[in-house]
């Protein structure tokens, strides 16, 4: 029998919940507003849990964001370009937020953000990974599964080369997404909102377990893995000429099988979905997307090995 | 059995999209029908038809508003106000609507105004007007709720005399808004497209039936006559909300309500009961657009219409 593989992480001692991203996604706005307030909750021992709403002019107009979507702005580029008063909003805000949170990339940097999404699309719980070989990130979400069993959460992978983005929880060592849906942009919709807090306790609570000392025997999780982005079928002058099809629409996570139909134009008429083989949609008619040139995208499924992990001595 | 009513014919219609500039379904019907008119040319009708996307500003930035809700522009008062730089662009937009399809309350208004909006609240198909003694709308209705399978169709009626409304369906000689939900504000659904598509279709058809002569029977019919509304708890010196819609009243609009049922769920997890003396039938329940009105859900009583046979008056 070979050597045990146990990777080892130094203690995740400061964590922050990220709310309003996108000031219009309610959930995360309530939660951390309410722990601001009191965050008794989300206090664990040996860490420091900090709420933080990361775009508050944006939340202040219920709006999505004022001049570019603050969830992409964490790149390279606007994080070491230098400051000026023009820059857009979002972009002074991504700098700031990596001063406080980061840098990126650095020893400093924030152990683990949660940064808390909602979607338009059926995804129920969904907790986004931007890499496949955080071991600490997949024992947590594998943790929190086992833990809300028997209800459910699906697990995003998002490592495309091109279709990954760079988003304020990217600041930190261990980053997570957290998506709830199916909730309307604005709205406040109160099973989303618990689903949300209780998945955060169970993360919380397997951070605090970490820092003890436990270690957490190898394990597989099962994702789904961004192979491709779909858009609407469009006209000559970029609009849309037809809608998520009936059949697809609220199916997030089930197959799609060649043939299917995908699309329903005005007229009524189905156009098929013509891959080579299933495909798992997600992120079906999410509002914010029209403009990304995005009805849904394709994944894979995918077991990801994890090590056994534990904290460095 | 008494003789029909005889009601004038219905020459000039409008439909009208996209007067809330994020409620995506009426906007495509709209666009949908002009488009079919440019290369099928104008189906036979009985009727001269106007298509007309309301509020084009706020289509363009997929938001409800540019600067103030135009569904609330369609009073006498806004509509004869003098306009200066600092008038908001959705006052300037229902004048020249008054222009193109008024003016409000006058012989020259068209006969029919269709108003097609969206709710995130589970409302099915909900026909809404003015009046309980317009027997042309609510034989529209009828026929509607009579052919139209694919989701729950009610009436509801907010009784406001025609001098005080303010709706954008109020400039016609007789109006009705088509509300269909749940879809969030920004996304356009297949099913709910293909719902409000048909109720449009209905309409037009049960015009065209009238007009060539058919007698339409009379009827019963219940409405939901909105009564009050109740408003989210809030924190009193930031106005935040302090509770969520309880899981037991979020869509169940149209469910009726209980003195005791709960309403509301604490963030800190208490329930917030009914405090009403009597039951009544909530609505619009969790619409995004009414947390800045004040608004968590309305609450209507039932009523029972009764609606005379009609036809069409020969000219």
């Amino acid at each position: 029998m070979t050597s045990r593989n146990v990777s080892c992480f130094p203690e995740a001692r400061k964590v922050a919940i990220f709310g309003g991203t996108h000031g219009n996604e309610m959930s995360g706005v309530m939660l951390v507003n309410m722990w601001k307030k009191n965050g008794a909750e989300i206090q664990r021992n040996g860490m420091v849990t900090k709420p933080f709403i990361t775009n508050p002019r944006a939340v202040e107009k219920c709006t999505r964001y004022i001049d570019t979507d603050l969830n992409r702005a964490f790149t390279p580029e606007n994080l070491s370009g230098p400051w000026d008063e023009g820059l857009p909003y979002e972009v002074q805000r991504a700098k700031e937020i990596n001063q406080m949170f980061g840098p990126k990339g650095s020893p400093d940097a924030y152990d683990v953000i949660f940064d808390l999404h909602n979607t338009t699309s059926n995804m129920g719980s969904t907790l986004i990974l931007e890499s496949s070989t955080d071991h600490f990130n997949l024992q947590m979400v594998h943790y929190i599964k086992k833990s809300i069993a028997p209800a459910s959460c699906a697990v995003l992978l998002n490592e495309h080369p091109h279709l990954k983005y760079s988003t304020s929880r990217s600041v930190a060592k261990h980053p997570i997404g957290l998506e709830v849906g199916p909730q309307p942009q604005g709205v406040l919709r109160s099973n989303i909102f618990e689903s949300m807090r209780d998945i955060l306790k169970h993360a919380l609570d397997f951070i605090e377990l970490f820092n003890t000392g436990v270690e957490f025997p190898p394990c597989a999780v099962d994702v789904f893995k961004v192979i491709e982005r779909v858009d609407y079928p469009r006209d000559a002058n970029g609009n849309i000429t037809a809608m998520v099809h009936p059949h697809l629409q609220d199916c997030d996570w089930e197959p799609l099988n060649p043939g299917d139909p995908m699309f329903q134009t005005f007229d009524g008429r189905a156009v098929p979905y013509q891959g080579s083989s299933p495909v798992y949609p997600t992120f079906i008619n999410e509002a914010a997307y029209y403009e990304k040139q995005q009805a849904f995208v394709i994944t894979r499924r995918e077991m990801l090995a994890a090590t056994a992990i534990r904290k460095s001595i | 059995m008494g003789e029909p009513v005889t009601l004038p014919g219905l020459a000039r219609v409008a439909v009208c999209g996209g007067t809330h500039g994020n409620e995506l379904s009426g906007l495509y019907v709209v666009r949908e029908m002009e488009r079919r008119r440019r290369e099928e040319g104008d189906k036979v009708r009985t009727v001269s038809l106007t298509l007309v996307v309301s509020n084009p500003r706020a289509v363009e930035v997929c938001r409800r508003y540019v600067e103030t809700d135009m569904n609330r522009c369609f009073t006498n008062a806004v509509l004869s106000s003098p306009v200066s730089d600092t008038t908001p662009y959705e006052v300037r937009r229902a004048q020249e609507l008054n222009t193109l399809l008024g003016p409000k309350c006058s012989a020259q208004a068209v006969d029919l105004l269709c108003d097609l909006h969206n709710t995130t609240s589970n409302m099915g198909l909900c026909f809404i007007c003015n009046s309980s003694t317009d027997w042309t709308i609510l034989h529209i209705y009828k026929y509607i709720q009579s052919k139209l399978t694919d989701a729950p169709v009610r009436l509801l009626l907010i009784d406001i005399p025609l001098a005080d409304s303010y709706s954008l369906d109020s400039m016609g000689k007789h109006g009705f808004s088509l509300e269909v939900g749940p879809q969030p504000h920004g996304v356009i659904r297949a099913d709910i497209f293909n719902i409000m598509k048909q109720g449009v279709d209905l309409f037009l058809e049960w015009i065209d039936q009238f007009h060539s002569g058919v007698v339409f029977e009379s009827f019963e019919v219940d409405a939901y006559v909105r009564k009050r509304s109740m408003d989210y708890p809030r924190e009193p010196e930031t106005r935040q909300i302090t509770a969520a819609v309880h899981p037991q009243l979020q869509d169940r609009d149209f469910t009726l309500l209980n003195p005791g049922n709960p309403v509301f769920l604490t963030f800190s997890g208490e329930t917030v009961r009914f405090d009403g003396e009597e039951s009544l039938y909530p609505f619009f329940i969790n619409e995004c657009a009414y947390y800045e009105k004040g608004i968590a859900f309305h609450l209507a009583e039932k009523k029972t219409l009764r609606v005379p046979s009609v036809k069409v008056k020969k000219s």
